[in-house]
């Protein structure tokens, strides 16, 4: 392995970041048991003992919902012999966990209960006064607004200056709610790509992409549309969702994309959502009970298309849809998809959010397919000694740097590339 | 020395089971109950065949359902697509209980139009993904007419797909529950549910086309 400012240029890096095991493992090391990671939606363990198993890095956890009502995110391993406690992948424990092995019992907060036959362990260093009798607990455990995510590491910063500015991706799915809550909808989509995880965090604000990887199901979905509509129908907002992949690399160039510390990064864009029909009509006038005029116009017309939470989190908070990356090995990831339901709105208006997820990001995906294909080929491409580096030249020097925000020039600036290749030397440096 | 007490204790007399006094044993009587458990698959029973003595509709069903995974099989779309009557609509659920797809995600909910628009994609000269070598065969079976009413007929068949991408195969298990009426003497699908087995297990890359 070459020294971390070997392996990242400023306008370009070493493949070997995409396909070498002991960088991925410096990097589950470094990175993602490390930082602030995402488990779940609160609302996804409304009741007490309710747990739902996540992965954080190597380590499988378990997300649950305590008797005091607190969100708890433990180790899922009897501290005993280590098998793990959750077997299902979610549901409720009652007050307890047991251990299927030798029914050791740990309260929901991880703490020990019951050790059978405890006598036996009289004069050793266990039982129950011994803190490494109770089951491990991740270091932190914090929310914004509902999202939970886990720290494996006691130091570093709060949740909140770990979001920084790419809060507004939680900030902007709420706010279009009068009541200002989501809640989850309560299926997970898993997709595996065989592909390092850095590819999809790429491409999420890879603007150049979408018309030309997206190009046959924008162009099909376009054709239909123009036909509903000469028929004198009115095509579903859904095929707008679709036929907008094909939009014209001039109109891909006219939004921005806004890069943040810490690799975070957002899409500006505005996805078309407000029609004039009687729902919309309904739901902007709840809005506006909901906060004045002037707040509900604000969240309603921000420009955005996606929020990143480097490295892992794709939000698209207009739609609700968010997709969170487990990596698996340098050259294979697992993709979570959830959506949200906007709480106090009507069926009407959620039904924009599932069309998309039931489009866009379900495993039926006409678009996410020909992702798949491009980083299942970019990684193999990136295995072979075909080249050394990757480039990531485009508008390189346009940048603008406000705030140590880093404003691109173009919509199809590389700068996506070069904020988030800059975070993560910081990481892997053990600078961040 | 070590062998007479090796002896001795091979000679004990202990019973570890049918211990008539205790009532409760292993985790139970540390936690009894810990969990609330769900009545095992506490559901309607699926429905008989309702025509046993039709052996004719039995027949025409089984050869209607055949056709269809030859089109499925031999990329025949366009054909596929018209075997669907203009109300008609391909319906993959997340769950075995759902049943709606306007309200809840579903893995595949089109109409004919939005079946259109995957047919042209995946004929597109630039789909991407379709580069790789792709093919599916599909084998049915257990098909068992549930019912027969007003022209309609409600089928049920176990399927079991398998696919090539690439170098890879993968298959895919379930039911078809079909709503077939009758349009020129013809069967056409008022409604294709295709409830998958490993539809919420991880998917290793997408699903492309119909299954």
């Amino acid at each position: 392995m070459l020294p971390i400012s070997e392996l990242v240029e400023p306008d370009r890096v070493h493949h070997t970041v995409y396909t070498d095991p002991e960088i991925f493992d410096r990097e589950i090391e470094n990175i993602w048991e490390k930082a602030w990671i995402y488990c779940g939606h609160e609302s996804q363990i409304p009741n007490r003992g309710d747990f739902y198993t996540v992965q954080i890095g190597k380590q499988p956890m378990i997300m649950v919902r305590g008797k005091d009502n607190n969100i708890h995110v433990l180790y899922n391993r009897c501290p005993h012999r280590g098998t793990q406690l959750c077997g299902a992948r979610s549901g409720n424990t009652g007050s307890t966990f047991v251990c299927s092995y030798h029914a050791w019992t740990f309260n929901l907060d991880g703490r020990i209960k019951g050790i059978p036959m405890a006598h036996g362990y009289d004069g050793t260093r266990m039982g129950y006064d011994n803190p490494s009798c109770s089951v491990k607990t991740a270091a932190r455990v914090e929310a914004y607004r509902g999202f939970v995510f886990a720290s494996l590491k006691h130091d570093g910063e709060t949740l909140e200056d770990f979001l920084g500015e790419a809060r507004i991706a939680f900030d902007d799915m709420c706010d279009r709610s009068p009541v200002g809550e989501v809640e989850v909808v309560p299926v997970c989509h898993r997709v595996i790509q065989h592909s390092n995880w850095k590819f999809f965090m790429e491409n999420q604000l890879d603007a150049l992409h979408p018309s030309v990887t997206h190009q046959s199901t924008g162009i099909a979905a376009g054709r239909i549309e123009q036909e509903l509509k000469k028929k004198g129908e009115t095509p579903p907002l859904y095929y707008h969702y679709l036929s907008t992949f094909a939009s014209s690399f001039e109109k891909w160039d006219s939004v921005q994309t806004v890069n943040l510390p810490l690799g975070h990064g957002i899409l500006t864009g505005y996805m078309g959502l407000r029609p004039d029909d009687q729902d919309t009509k309904e739901y902007v006038q709840a809005m506006y009970k909901a906060y004045g005029e002037e707040r509900a116009e604000e969240y309603l017309g921000r420009s955005i298309h996606h929020v990143l939470v480097y490295p892992y989190l794709s939000v698209q908070s207009s739609l609700q849809q968010l997709r969170c990356l487990r990596p698996i090995s340098a050259n294979k990831t697992m993709s979570e998809i959830w959506h949200f339901r906007l709480k106090g709105v009507s069926t009407a208006i959620y039904r924009r959010s599932l069309w998309y997820y039931n489009l866009v990001n379900s495993p039926s995906t006409m678009v996410n397919a020909d992702d798949l294909e491009n980083w299942a080929r970019g990684q193999r491409g990136l295995e072979s000694d075909g080249g050394d580096w990757v480039s990531f030249h485009r508008n390189y020097g346009s940048d603008t740097i406000e705030d140590g925000v880093t404003y691109s020039s173009t919509g199809m600036s590389e700068g996506v590339m070069r904020s988030q290749f800059s975070a993560w030397s910081k990481y892997m440096e053990g600078s961040s | 020395m070590t062998e007479s007490r090796l002896r001795k204790v091979l000679l004990e007399d202990v019973v570890i089971f049918g211990n008539e006094e205790a009532s409760t044993t292993g985790a139970q009587s540390i936690a009894p109950d810990h969990v609330a458990r769900r009545a095992y698959r506490d559901t309607e029973l699926p429905a008989r065949a309702s025509v046993r003595s039709k052996m004719e509709l039995q027949q025409e069903v089984e050869e209607f359902l055949f056709y269809q995974s030859e089109l499925l099989d031999g990329q025949h779309w366009q054909a596929y697509i018209d075997l669907f009557a203009s109300d008609g609509v391909y319906w993959m659920p997340v769950t075995l209980d759902q049943t709606e797809w306007l309200d809840s995600p579903s893995i595949f909910a089109e109409d004919k139009n939005l079946m259109r628009v995957r047919f042209e994609r995946i004929t597109h000269p630039n789909a991407w993904s379709q580069a790789a070598e792709w093919s599916l065969s599909h084998v049915l079976g257990n098909i068992v007419i549930e019912s027969e009413q007003n022209d309609e007929v409600h089928t049920r068949a176990r399927f079991h797909v398998m696919e090539l991408r690439r170098d890879t195969v993968r298959h895919f298990g379930g039911t078809y529950h079909h709503t077939l009426v009758r349009q020129d003497e013809e069967f056409r699908i008022k409604l294709q549910r295709v409830d998958l087995m490993n539809g919420q297990a991880p998917y290793d890359f997408v699903l492309q086309a119909w299954l």
